[in-house]
């Protein structure tokens, strides 16, 4: 009896995005990262192909981020500079690019001022030869003065810029285009808004290939499967030949485990969790582990342990 | 939803001038409209205006200087087709065969062996079925025939026969029943296309009646229709109805998004 043939047959494929910019085009970048081109679900090479693996962006701040000492300790001291962090997130960990956030640039904290926050930008450029995605504070009104600063001190560099809303995205389509970056789309949990987005970026003449996804993202325990999914959707939207679906996608892993209580209590607190230094990395890297199989393109992470974990597992998968 | 844009036809004026006096512009133009008002094919038809191969293929020609949209060749004789397919730069459609099994044997190895569709009309030697069943039966026929020549159900475009509303009024529900059945065919399931015009024939509010029944008729599986693409409101509302079916991921701009991407 002839067996039937079960495969999906998919009509489209993810875009394909290059960042960073080496000398011959324009840029300083000692290589360039590409993600994306898929032409099945993640890791189904039965089914299609994935022609570029999955990469981790090093998570880097201008400011220290509020996270629990002994995951600061696993860092090291550089955690208190960007660009040594970043140089360090580089050659020690092997990460693929840097993903820089303006911490500091929050008007509830530090309230760092937009030339500081360049700066910022322009150490790390220097330090390291990687791509760059650039992030503001996610307070929007600051971000509208912080990211054209920012961008400019990255100018010709072929940045990833994040984020682009509903509500700021003429903004950031106006500094991407006169910067020459590329922009992440963010939208809060919400296919629909996901696809809106999306949307008026073309509207504004803004190349959809030139475009990442961001659905938020949900740290294990705290919504996860609800961002899964929806990065899944994408994808399989994408796949299908929705063409406003066809971006690759990102995910803020270390920024958004270092915020549940699983990931910052120490071992006081809840007993019989295991110690934090252990438990922390292993929670990011589960999460990390889990977007990888929703889909995601760029997963965004910090712990040595965790980066060398997912590093491993891509490695095994591809 | 593929839109078969119906424009470059013999039946209408314009083209049979057009195809009698070799102006390959009026055809380039309607080309190039229907693509950009969202044709996923252009039908072409010689109609009445000629009988020879050269003349299909040169107006096939003339669309794709002007377009890269895909061909769906309005003819069901094998000497007309074996001419046109090959100057097709991407898979044609073939418009159409009926269930009759000699018309089946002579056009299907042609659809196969140039990868192309072919819409399978649900009529058979007694002529156009009178209700439900008779379409299902006879669109069995097609499968089962298409599946002889190795042609998969993603080739098919099984139409149930639109008849004028004003005639046969009876005849609509029948349609729309064996539309939702076609779709149990296979899995994944054949594609469903109807000849949406017939159904305003001589009809005072032609335009209204066409999207109405072309909205139930995806409420039913229909993915595919041979219509007027240059009707917005058509458009839209097909756009609309496939929202509502859940095919599309639904977005505020969703009618601007369709028009920019054009």
């Amino acid at each position: 009896m002839e067996i039937p043939d079960v495969k999906e047959k998919w009509t489209s494929k993810i875009n394909t995005v290059t960042l960073g910019a080496t000398k011959e085009d324009g840029g300083t970048r000692g290589k360039t990262v590409t993600v994306g081109g898929a032409t099945t679900l993640p890791f189904m090479t039965s089914e299609g192909e994935m022609p570029n693996k999955p990469v981790i962006a090093g998570f880097v701040s201008d400011t220290a981020p509020d996270w629990p000492e002994v995951i600061k300790e696993a860092i090291g001291k550089e955690i208190n500079s960007p660009a040594e962090w970043a140089q360090k997130c580089v050659s020690e960990y092997g990460v693929d690019l840097i993903s820089m956030k303006m911490i500091g640039a929050d008007p509830a904290g530090k309230d760092a001022s937009p030339a500081e926050c360049a700066k910022a930008v322009e150490e790390v450029l220097k330090a390291v030869d990687v791509p760059l995605i650039i992030w503001g504070c996610g307070d929007d009104e600051k971000d509208n003065s912080v990211l054209p600063e920012c961008s400019q001190a990255a100018k010709g560099e072929n940045c990833l810029i994040g984020s682009a809303k509903e509500t700021n995205y003429m903004t950031i389509v106006a500094i991407c285009n006169a910067d020459k970056h590329k922009i992440i789309s963010e939208a809060p949990v919400d296919i629909n808004i996901a696809k809106q987005v999306n949307i008026l970026l073309q509207d504004a003449d803004f190349d959809s290939n030139d475009v990442v996804m961001f659905q938020t993202t949900a740290a294990l325990g705290y919504g996860f499967d609800y961002v899964y999914t929806i990065i899944e959707r994408c994808r399989t939207a994408g796949l299908k030949g929705d063409n406003l679906m066809t971006s690759p996608q990102i995910c803020d892993i270390a920024g958004e485990t270092y915020r549940v209580k699983e990931a910052v209590a120490d071992d006081d607190i809840l007993p019989g969790w295991g110690k934090l230094a252990r438990r922390g990395p292993m929670w990011e890297a589960a999460c990390a582990e889990g977007y990888l199989q929703a889909g995601a393109d760029i997963l965004i992470m910090a712990h040595p342990d965790a980066v060398k974990s997912i590093q491993n597992t891509i490695s095994k998968l591809m | 939803m593929i839109l078969i844009g119906e424009r470059v036809n013999a039946g209408f004026k314009d083209i049979k001038e057009a195809i009698i006096n070799k102006d390959g512009d009026v055809i380039k133009e309607w080309a190039r409209k229907q693509t950009g008002a969202g044709a996923t094919y252009i039908d072409v038809n010689l109609g009445t205006a000629s009988n020879k191969p050269e003349d299909l293929c040169w107006m096939i020609e003339m669309v794709q200087e002007e377009v890269d949209t895909p061909i769906s060749i309005d003819n069901n004789r094998s000497l007309m087709l074996k001419e046109a397919m090959p100057v097709c730069k991407k898979p044609p459609l073939v418009n159409s065969t009926t269930a009759v099994d000699e018309k089946m044997n002579e056009l299907f190895p042609i659809v196969a062996e140039h990868g192309a569709s072919i819409i399978g009309l649900v009529m058979d030697e007694a002529g156009s079925p009178k209700d439900a069943d008779k379409r299902v039966e006879n669109a069995g026929k097609i499968i089962e025939k298409a599946m002889e020549f190795g042609l998969s159900p993603e080739q098919i475009f099984l139409d149930p026969i639109i008849m004028p509303l004003k005639f046969m009024q009876e005849q609509a529900t029948e349609i729309l029943k064996a539309t939702n059945q076609f779709q149990l065919f296979s899995d994944p399931p054949c594609h469903i296309v109807c000849g949406l015009s017939n159904i305003s024939n001589g009809t005072k509010y032609k335009k209204l009646l066409n999207r109405t029944f072309l909205t139930m008729l995806i409420a039913n599986g229909c993915d595919a229709a041979i219509l007027d693409v240059m009707d917005n409101d058509l458009v839209d509302a097909v756009l609309t109805a496939e929202m509502v079916m859940n095919k599309q991921i639904y977005a505020d701009s969703y009618l601007e998004a369709f028009r920019k991407s054009r």
